[in-house]
């Protein structure tokens, strides 16, 4: 590749990334979806800008996944791991099984010899690592119980694919034509022509080496890199370190994304953990833009054209079937709450891994190349179409799934005059929550997270699944008879919907709500709602008094200080509050929300003077006159 | 018609009987304002300006509240530190209170016998009071002598309610300047300007 061509390259993907991604986001249709619009877009059928080497860009973009595997890593405490070890084996293990089995079932009804309806089933019963993980971490759900469940799902794939790229060229010879060629084998290494115990012994021996070097010699070297002050050198480092681990579990045949993703384990408890992150972060999300933008422009309309239905047909069939597999395991599980869906609609395409795969079949005479061009525009059409199954859950499947569960798997509430409605019990509410169970009071939390609920149901605390947002649920909440209502959630566009239905319909309520800034507040004054508390402001306060200390003041001193800033804040934020209503247009533009508020908050600051109290405790005034006296 | 400032101090409001049943007694007399300060200042930070100002806007003020080892609660002390600055209170130029009257409204369990030379306590009521007759003093103000209520954990609901009645009539004298001033001279407590008392 000349050097211009390659800048020229790089113009055009990166171009339409910056173009396409945006948009895609402003539309809630995700990255990954912007990405590969953008690769279809600049492709062979629309724009012409890259041609046939797509293919030699996705294959090296695909180490986009590998790093991302290594960041997942970072992330996941061994302990973690261990924990997770019944769905990855159990969820995971099910999953490929049972959809490999299905699939080749199908694919023996339309006349495919049975090695390669065996090939096909495998090869498709994988998902793809980087849509779905890259889905999870923008939407913020890798904590959340579909999310985790997934991740294991995948785990156990790219586990799965070492033995299915040496059962493949198995399967070859027991069928017809197909003959072994050396080349083929020699793609995924040496290793993979030695009898099978010894590979296993080198794979084995690989991973322990890995752990040990990761263990106990690489925070020795990151700390002599890391002292020389030269950041570049801690980035050649890690890449470096990657690419190695990548290269060397390339040699023995195992999955370089598997072997990243073990070394990150090994150095999650590693100080340079987070400097690692960082590091990686830039170089993971481009080479996946990369890897997406390049699967886009290597759909194959061609194929598409010649037999339209026949291909979505598979592609729907193909998505359907894992589909319906991933929903009834998800049940199995003990997925609950709709989470079932939402982890059965993650995982519904076909695996990168199937790009290496198809080919390495294809070399192996397992597929003609009819065969292989379908199977590889299926794959890539189900990758295609996953972040819209997506955006479909959201948009179509979960509302109807809640309004179904109102009647079923909400909790119900008992009949009981509670003087007290606390919505939201997570970090804020838990305290507002411990606060007046402490001293007596009967309280109905709810809560509309299902994992939090039944952690700390585990602790005996009483509290319901519901979604406080709907009128039906703050009835049996008992709102006509309730005291108080007080509003811990987070979301404060839906805490401040309820704060107007309820100012509305049941004035006698008394609101207390929690507020994320001082615009919340602000709206929560407009309802004459004054008992509102800003989730960091107290804190923020004490941790500035705990500084004053640190710097010299005794701890009254800094106590009294941190109180006076307290006194002189609520102070300002009367004023602002009269600010804003004169002019909330200035206000409102939400994205300078931050930006604005600090301005305004020290503007009002010039005014006054914090350190003019406590002069009774001064005695300057007192002296002097004492020595105009004498 | 005077106008009274009451600094009532009780940190336990909810379980007094007898300070309770007295500010029951006084809360809608006009002209009578209360400012309880633990209410106020739950946490001792006080709105010193504020303070002030409520002080130059009354002619008489009465520090109301148990009589704790000998004294007042702490948010009294605090109230005292804090708002009688010096320059404002007291000083040269501090005058903002000079010729306002000043008066102490206290509960304690010992009977009155018990408050003298003879008896455990040693020191008469008003000895103990000496630190609030003497800022008043500092102050520019004049004293009036305290109400007290003795005997606190023995009294009957019915001891209680003359007290409430009597506290409700000194105030209203006060407020209305009924008090023979030759009078408050001859008397050891304020609650022997009630006739039955006498």
């Amino acid at each position: 590749m000349h050097n211009q061509e390659f800048f020229l390259n790089a113009l055009i993907y990166l171009g339409a990334a910056v173009v396409s991604v945006p948009i895609a986001k402003k539309l809630g249709l995700g990255s990954v979806l912007g990405y590969l619009l953008a690769g279809i877009i600049i492709g062979p059928f629309v724009l012409r800008l890259v041609g046939n080497e797509a293919g030699e860009v996705m294959h090296f973009a695909e180490f986009g996944v590998v790093l991302m595997l290594f960041i997942i890593g970072l992330e996941l405490e061994p302990k973690l791991l261990w924990k997770m070890r019944r769905n990855i084996f159990g969820l995971g293990g099910l999953q490929v099984l049972i959809t490999a089995g299905i699939i080749t079932g199908v694919a023996l009804l339309f006349n495919f010899q049975l090695n390669r309806a065996v090939a096909i089933g495998l090869i498709l019963a994988l998902s793809s690592t980087a849509i779905v993980l890259q889905t999870l971490s923008e939407k913020g759900l890798m904590r959340n119980i579909a999310g985790r469940s997934a991740f294991s799902v995948l785990l156990f794939q790219d586990m799965a694919v070492i033995p299915i790229l040496a059962l493949l060229p198995l399967i070859a010879t027991l069928g017809t034509p197909a003959t072994l060629s050396d080349t083929s084998m020699k793609s995924i290494g040496q290793v993979a022509q030695l009898p099978g115990w010894l590979q296993l012994l080198i794979i084995i021996g690989a991973i322990v080496v890995l752990v040990i070097i990761g263990r106990f010699a690489a925070r020795h070297i990151f700390r002599l890199v890391a002292e020389t002050g030269l950041h570049e050198v801690f980035v050649a480092l890690a890449l470096l370190m990657v690419i190695g681990i990548a290269l060397g579990m390339d040699a023995i045949g195992l999955s370089p994304a598997l072997g990243t993703f073990i070394a990150g384990v090994v150095l999650a408890d590693s100080e340079y953990r987070h400097e690692l992150e960082t590091t990686i972060d830039p170089f993971k999300g481009l080479l996946l833009g990369l890897f997406f933008i390049s699967v886009g422009a290597g759909i194959n309309f061609n194929l598409l054209i010649e037999n339209p239905w026949v291909i979505i047909g598979f592609v729907l069939l193909l998505i359907f079937i894992k589909f319906v597999v991933l929903l009834i395991l998800g049940r199995i599980f003990r997925l609950k709450k709709g989470f079932e869906f939402l982890f059965a609609f993650l995982l519904a395409q076909a695996s990168e891994f199937a790009f290496v795969l198809i080919s390495f079949s294809k070399q192996n005479k397992l597929f003609d190349d009819k065969t292989s061009g379908m199977l590889l525009l299926v794959v890539t059409l189900s990758m295609a179409i996953s972040p819209l199954l997506l955006i479909f859950n959201d948009k179509a499947v979960s509302p109807i799934l809640a309004r179904w569960q109102n009647k079923l798997e909400y909790d119900e509430i008992e009949e009981e005059e509670t003087p007290v409605i606390l919505a939201g019990f997570g970090r804020f509410g838990l305290t507002v929550g411990r606060i007046l169970l402490a001293n007596g009071f009967k309280v109905t939390i709810l809560d509309n997270n299902p994992s939090n609920v039944e952690t700390l149901r585990k602790y005996g605390f009483k509290l319901y699944f519901g979604d406080i947002t709907r009128p039906t649920m703050l009835e049996k909440a008992g709102i006509e008879k309730a005291r108080m209502l007080i509003l811990s959630m987070a979301e404060h566009e839906n805490a401040l919907k309820v704060a107007e239905i309820v100012h509305k319909k049941y004035p006698h309520v008394k609101i207390l709500a929690r507020a994320n800034d001082i615009f919340h507040v602000f709206e929560y004054l407009n309802l004459n709602i004054t008992n509102t508390e800003r989730e960091n402001f107290h804190s923020a306060a004490e941790l500035g008094s705990k500084a004053l200390v640190e710097l010299g003041f005794s701890k009254y001193e800094a106590y009294r200080a941190a109180r006076m800033f307290k006194h002189h804040e609520s102070q300002v934020t009367e004023e602002l509050y009269r600010h804003w209503l004169e002019d909330q247009g200035k206000f409102i533009q939400e994205t300078r929300r931050f930006e604005e508020q600090v301005k305004e908050t020290l503007q009002a600051e010039k005014n006054y003077s914090i350190h003019e109290t406590d002069c009774a405790w001064d005695v300057d005034s007192l002296k002097d006159e004492a020595q105009k006296e004498e | 018609m005077k106008k009274i400032l009451i600094l009532f101090a009780h940190p336990a409001f909810q379980k007094s009987l007898i300070n309770k049943t007295l500010m029951e007694a006084i809360k809608d007399l006009k002209s009578v304002t209360i400012n309880n300060l633990y209410e106020k200042y739950p946490d001792f930070f006080m709105d010193i300006p504020a303070e002030q100002k409520l002080l130059t806007e009354h002619d008489i003020i009465i520090w109301h509240h148990p009589f704790y080892w000998y004294s007042a609660p702490a948010i009294i002390k605090e109230w005292m530190d804090l708002v009688l600055q010096h320059g404002f209170a007291y000083g040269t130029h501090g005058r903002a209170l000079e010729g306002k009257w000043a008066m102490s409204c206290i509960s304690t369990g010992g009977r009155k016998e018990v408050y003298s030379a003879e008896g455990k306590n040693r020191y008469t009521i008003n000895e103990f009071l000496a630190p609030f007759i003497q800022s008043a003093n500092l102050c520019r103000m004049k004293n009036l002598p305290p109400f007290v209520v003795h005997g606190s954990h023995t009294l009957n609901k019915d001891d209680i309610k003359k007290y409430a009645e009597d506290y409700r009539k000194v105030i209203k004298m006060l407020r209305d300047n009924e008090i023979d001033s030759e009078k408050l001279n001859t008397m050891e407590y304020m609650n022997e300007i009630i006739e039955h008392n006498a």
